[in-house]
């Protein structure tokens, strides 16, 4: 069967630079392109990941990323999931490639974010459940972290220390990783010294949004092979499913869950469902990855993940974090990259980061937080609206 | 409540349709009359049951009692268009409720007065409308969750299961 591989990934590095996200994109744009040992021009489809609400500056798309990089006559799209753009985005370049439209496609997205919370735009929007949520329940982004942390503690017995330990394990894996924001070093102790922002997480294990940017560049194996690079790394699924009815676990930015008066709760819920559409296509189960990259919005929930892409059964998330599995140097590391701990959120462009650093990890070009032997990875992610990504690459 | 930013101020609600007001206050969502199926906020026109078509909502008071699902707080203070009723900023509590009969989880911030450290997983709590903020003419009300305390004077007229 034919498939699509990854000829070459670049990134901005992500900070709070105050520059227009469009430098980031071509910047990382130019060092993907670098980076496949290709040209501008030889690009055919231009796939933009956008940026669409909750307070930033621009709206962003395929076009404006093509027309930066100058105009060459290439076909664009551009696709807004929330957190999942990114992987939206290369979904929609894959599908170019593998219905024969296209050989070489470049998946971009950039953002540049204000301070602080994530915030709706201006205006007065009262049909708008983003809108409301801030104005009648002053209800953030951290807010439904918190619940998620505090549900986890109820439920399975996790404690603040767990949490600060994932903050504190992902701070030495991001350390050496020069496209990382935060390249500071935390103990559990700093982690719990920092201060409380929505109990029981702390300022330090709820993720920031920052600039940056990541592109990807996919091509058909023939075309890779014919232009002579060699074992490129190979996409084996993207995910991009949605929740099923009755979704009964609240998300962003709802003010409640589907009822389960009507239809009996699904078989998969949402978050295990995103990793397990991924297993299914690519026949990679998670007890072959060598590494995972998942979206630690806060410290909890990177907990939530193991268990959400069946590194271990509910309840046994602490466990793998205590035995050191999900250390670089442990059976399955878990945000080698230091993740959005050490990053921050740069929204379209975050999806795409994940699959950077897998690719860098499964290439052995992961200086300083290299997964030895690594061969396949996972990343998983889920945003706002009902959407959620993986892809699952191998050697 | 606040009684002296209130006193010359008419109470209404911060958004219409969404709660009623009074002794027991309830929060108005409605029901699809194909599926029975219960949407807060209330939905219109279309059912989002993927088995189901239909269109005609009847409104539908909530259960007034929930148990806390999870919890948590502000400590900073939101962002626009949150608008703050106290300077300086004092934080406040969150709780997502699950009901029973409706068979959902509602969010809703809780009532003054009560933290955290009020606060349990599984706990009761009883639907309060409250001050959220003012204007110079208005004092506008929200839906909270307030603990039910067991002997206590909060909620103990109303404890339907105890
Ligand atoms: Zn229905």
């Amino acid at each position: 069967m034919s498939h699509v591989v990854v000829a070459g990934v670049g990134m901005h590095p992500w900070g709070k630079w105050g520059r227009n996200f469009v430098e980031y994109g071509v910047a990382a744009a130019r060092a993907a392109i670098a980076d496949a040992g290709i040209g501008w021009r030889d690009v055919q489809f231009v796939s933009g990941a956008d940026t669409m609400r909750n307070g930033y500056p621009g709206y962003v798309s395929g076009a404006t990323f093509a027309q930066a990089l100058g105009w060459t006559g290439a076909r664009v799209a551009s696709s807004y999931a929330a957190c999942a753009s990114g992987a939206t985005a290369m979904e929609v370049a894959r599908a170019e490639i593998l219905a024969g439209r296209c050989e070489v496609a470049m998946v971009v997205g950039a953002d540049t974010t204000p301070k602080g919370f994530l915030a709706p735009n201006a205006g007065d929007r009262p049909d708008d459940p983003d809108w409301l949520r801030f104005r009648l329940l002053g209800a953030t982004n951290p807010t439904y972290f918190g619940l998620y942390a505090r549900r986890r503690m109820a439920l399975y017995g996790a404690t603040e220390r767990d949490f600060a330990l994932v903050r504190s394990k992902n701070a030495k894996h991001g350390l050496n990783n020069p496209n990382a924001r935060y390249r500071k070093d935390f103990s559990v102790e700093d982690v719990l010294g920092s201060a409380m922002v929505a109990d029981p997480l702390r300022l330090l294990e709820i993720c920031a949004t920052s600039d940056g940017g990541a592109a990807v560049i996919l091509t058909s194996a023939e075309w890779a092979k014919r232009r002579g690079i060699t074992k490129p790394v190979q996409v084996r699924a993207i995910s991009t499913v949605t929740p099923s009815f009755p979704q009964t676990v609240i998300e962003m930015p709802n003010f409640s869950t589907d009822s389960g008066v009507a239809v009996p709760d699904a078989v998969t819920p949402f978050k295990s469902a995103i990793a397990a559409a991924a297993y299914q296509e690519s026949g990679i189960g998670p007890e072959d990855l060598s590494l995972a990259e998942v979206y630690d919005l806060s410290s909890a929930l990177e907990l939530d993940w193991y268990e959400d892409i069946a590194l271990c059964k509910a309840g046994e998330a602490e466990k793998l974090l205590h035995d050191g599995d999900t250390t670089i140097g442990g059976r399955i590391p878990v945000n080698p990259s230091g993740g959005l701990a050490c990053f921050g959120e740069a929204v379209p462009a975050q999806a795409l980061a994940q699959v950077c650093e897998v690719v860098w990890q499964l290439r052995g070009q992961a200086t300083g937080r290299q997964v030895e032997g690594a061969t396949s990875g996972i990343t998983a992610n889920q945003g706002l609206f009902g959407h959620g990504s993986s892809v699952l690459l191998s050697t | 409540m606040s009684e002296t930013l209130g006193a010359n101020l008419t109470q209404v609600p911060a958004i219409d349709g969404w709660f009623t007001t009074g002794d027991k206050p309830a929060l108005i969502g409605n029901k699809c009359t194909t599926c029975g199926t219960v949407f807060f906020p209330k939905a219109a026109n279309y059912c989002r049951n993927p088995d189901c078509d239909g269109a005609e909502f009847t409104d539908a008071e909530l259960s007034r009692h929930g148990r806390v699902w999870s919890f948590t707080d502000a400590q900073y203070q939101p962002p626009p268009p949150y608008i703050t009723r106290t300077d300086p900023y004092q934080p406040f509590a969150l709780a997502a409720v699950e009901l029973e009969a409706e068979q959902m989880v509602i969010l809703g911030q809780i009532a003054d007065g009560f933290g955290v450290a009020d606060l349990a997983v599984g706990q009761q709590v009883e639907l309060v409308v409250e001050p959220l903020f003012s204007d110079d003419e208005h004092e506008y009300l929200v839906y909270r969750w307030r603990p039910v305390t067991n002997g206590g004077q909060v909620g103990k007229s109303e404890v339907e299961s105890a």
